[in-house]
């Protein structure tokens, strides 16, 4: 029985080790080839690990094109995706309590506003949201990336809403017989509450950001504006690319940052992603 | 009156809160919503004023435009395989993962490590350099013995394949959310089927399943809605080739709408995807009663949904 129960567990990581070595693979090999000689990236694919570890490729590819450095570029994102993600989680918070602990009239239609609004393909709005930028001279400018940002996201205001329904209303009660206004009651005892939820959309708001492709495409047009994800695009293409190895040195620079969160948040991420569903 | 000016208070603050949520919500989704519907009846090219034309946009993109017809082909045929498929994996992973191992924790961050990494531009450069000719897969199955030395992301009949795994291979999110779902499951039903003489096939067809079914129905609607927009993997890896056999529509109305600047013809396909992911969306929940299984039906037989969406949380 005993050797039976060993021998089940033995399977089990086997089985489970080796899915995930075959998943995690290509990442692997992405990160040595990184570091292999460019005229052997595509040559030595069977050969995990370089021969002569070449770390100028790292510097070749931070050289950027047209003169912009990756610097540049990740100062960019940087700057997108931290004024985005602030203003995301901040308007989030505020209206997933408006609509859970305030009745106010028209709460309920335009909640029903906000849950259509996850259902709604982006394609659809990317037409006239274009047009609109445009019009405001928003066009090669950050401002079409981030001030969107600043009214929340559906998913989040409904994660965080979910949160403060497990908040008992006693305490909203205790508070505002002490005399503290909603106004307080939201920045000093809700934010406080609510932080796994917040800690949550942030994580996310930070992935989706880092990772839009589709809105840099559209918005940024001088390399100097430029994006992580629209320079890497554009550094990868087929027609311009010659250096292998200073591409891949660049796809996993750019990377880094969303694995370094991961790892250290994953805690969050688990459980954010357990609790609401969510899809990433 | 303390009463109604308390209301009107409370109505002030609200608005307060969702202010910023409202204001966007007004600008940048309703607005273009409207706007959307609106130039979908008319050509417009950003330099001209809209000029009205009717359904003719509708009608070009149903009697004329092969183009979206190949469109809407790729992209049903690649939702329709990678969802289930992802879905199917995740599931099967989740069964897996579902003991008391202090390992667990571990292996649920590497197989979720795709997900979180999988709509970035640099994986997407790496899937295409993976499935190239001298690409990884080819080592790989030349290691396991088949000689292979075909393109796959430039071969017409394996190129959406080649996307297709890498939606599959981003099964973390569904994984977790059936991992918390199996955890959920007691164990005396599992016991109690033991006893009864139920194997392993039955416990899961007759207890896992069922119990399961609300999540996976709820994955099955959100995954379906993203995967009828793919876009960026489809850019970047194939860029719509090798002869628009992975040209899905969110790629192609990108093209119609800001390479050729036709944006009313753009909106046209926009609201037509609109419409697909409605349709499809109103069918899972309208079928769901038939195959989503809620836990109190098993004790008292009667539907209650309600609370079984309740316990779902």
């Amino acid at each position: 029985m005993i050797r039976k129960k060993l021998s089940n567990t033995v399977l089990f990581h086997a089985v489970v080790c080796a899915i995930g070595f075959v998943m995690i693979y290509p990442l692997i090999w992405m990160f040595f080839s990184s570091f292999k000689e460019s005229s052997l990236v595509l040559s030595t694919v069977d050969h995990l690990f370089p021969e002569k570890w070449e770390f100028g490729n790292y510097l070749n590819g931070w050289s950027g094109f047209g003169g912009t450095t990756f610097t540049t570029f990740f100062q960019n994102s940087v700057i997108v995706t931290v004024v985005s993600v602030i203003g995301n989680v901040l308007a989030s918070a505020m209206a997933a309590y408006g609509f859970t602990r305030i009745r106010f009239r028209g709460r309920g239609f335009f909640f029903i506003c906000m849950l259509i609004t996850m259902m709604v393909p982006s394609q659809v709005l990317v037409v006239p949201q274009y047009i609109i930028f445009n019009g405001l001279n928003w066009v090669n400018t950050f401002l079409p990336l981030t001030v969107p940002e600043w009214g929340g996201r559906a998913f989040f205001i409904f994660l965080i809403m979910q949160f403060i329904a497990g908040i008992p209303k006693d305490l909203d009660e205790a508070a505002e017989i002490d005399g503290c206004g909603k106004v307080r009651l939201f920045t000093r005892v809700m934010m406080p509450l609510i932080k796994p939820a917040l800690a949550t959309s942030a994580i996310f708001s930070f992935y989706w950001k880092w990772d839009d492709f589709m809105g840099s495409l559209l918005y940024l047009n001088s390399p100097e504006k430029y994006t992580v994800s629209i320079a890497l695009k554009l550094f990868c293409d087929p027609t311009s690319v010659s250096d292998y190895g200073a591409m891949f040195a660049m796809c996993v620079a750019s990377l880094l940052p969303v694995i370094v969160l991961f790892l250290f948040t994953q805690k969050y991420i688990v459980d954010g992603i357990a609790m609401s569903g969510l899809k990433a | 009156m303390a009463n109604k000016s308390q209301m009107r208070k409370n109505t002030l603050l609200g608005y307060l809160f969702i202010g910023p949520w409202l204001i966007c919500f007004l600008a940048f989704t309703a607005l273009p919503f409207a706007a959307s519907f609106f130039l979908s009846f008319t050509e417009y090219n950003m330099l001209s004023v809209p000029k009205f034309i009717g359904f003719s946009n509708y009608i070009r993109l149903f009697t004329q435009d092969n183009l979206f017809m190949t469109s809407l082909g790729v992209t049903f045929k690649f939702v329709f395989i990678s969802i289930p498929l992802r879905l199917l994996f995740a599931l099967m992973v989740a069964m897996i993962l579902n003991r008391d191992s202090k390992a667990v924790p571990i292996y649920r961050v590497i197989y979720y490590l795709p997900s979180i990494l999988g709509g970035s531009v640099a994986v997407s450069v790496m899937w295409k350099y993976c499935f190239s000719k001298t690409g990884v897969f080819n080592s790989f199955l030349n290691m396991l013995g088949i000689p292979c030395n075909i393109s796959w992301i430039s071969n017409k009949d394996t190129a959406l394949w080649s996307i297709i795994l890498l939606f599959i291979w981003q099964f973390g999110s569904p994984m977790l959310i059936f991992l918390s779902g199996l955890k959920q499951i007691p164990r005396s039903y599992y016991e109690a089927a033991v006893v009864d003489g139920a194997g392993p096939v039955k416990k899961f067809f007759r207890i896992t399943l069922p119990l399961l079914s609300p999540i996976i129905f709820f994955n099955l609607v959100m995954q379906m809605i993203g995967g009828f927009m793919v876009f960026s993997q489809a850019m970047i890896i194939t860029d719509g080739g090798p002869m628009n056999k992975t040209l899905v529509y969110a790629l192609y109305l990108y093209r119609q709408s800001f390479a050729y600047y036709k944006m009313g013809y753009g909106c046209a396909m926009a609201w037509i995807l609109l419409v697909i992911i409605g349709f499809f969306t109103a069918l899972v929940f309208k079928s769901s009663s038939a195959w989503v299984f809620y836990e109190n039906e098993m004790f008292d037989g009667k539907s209650n949904k309600r609370k079984g969406r309740a316990r779902r949380k």
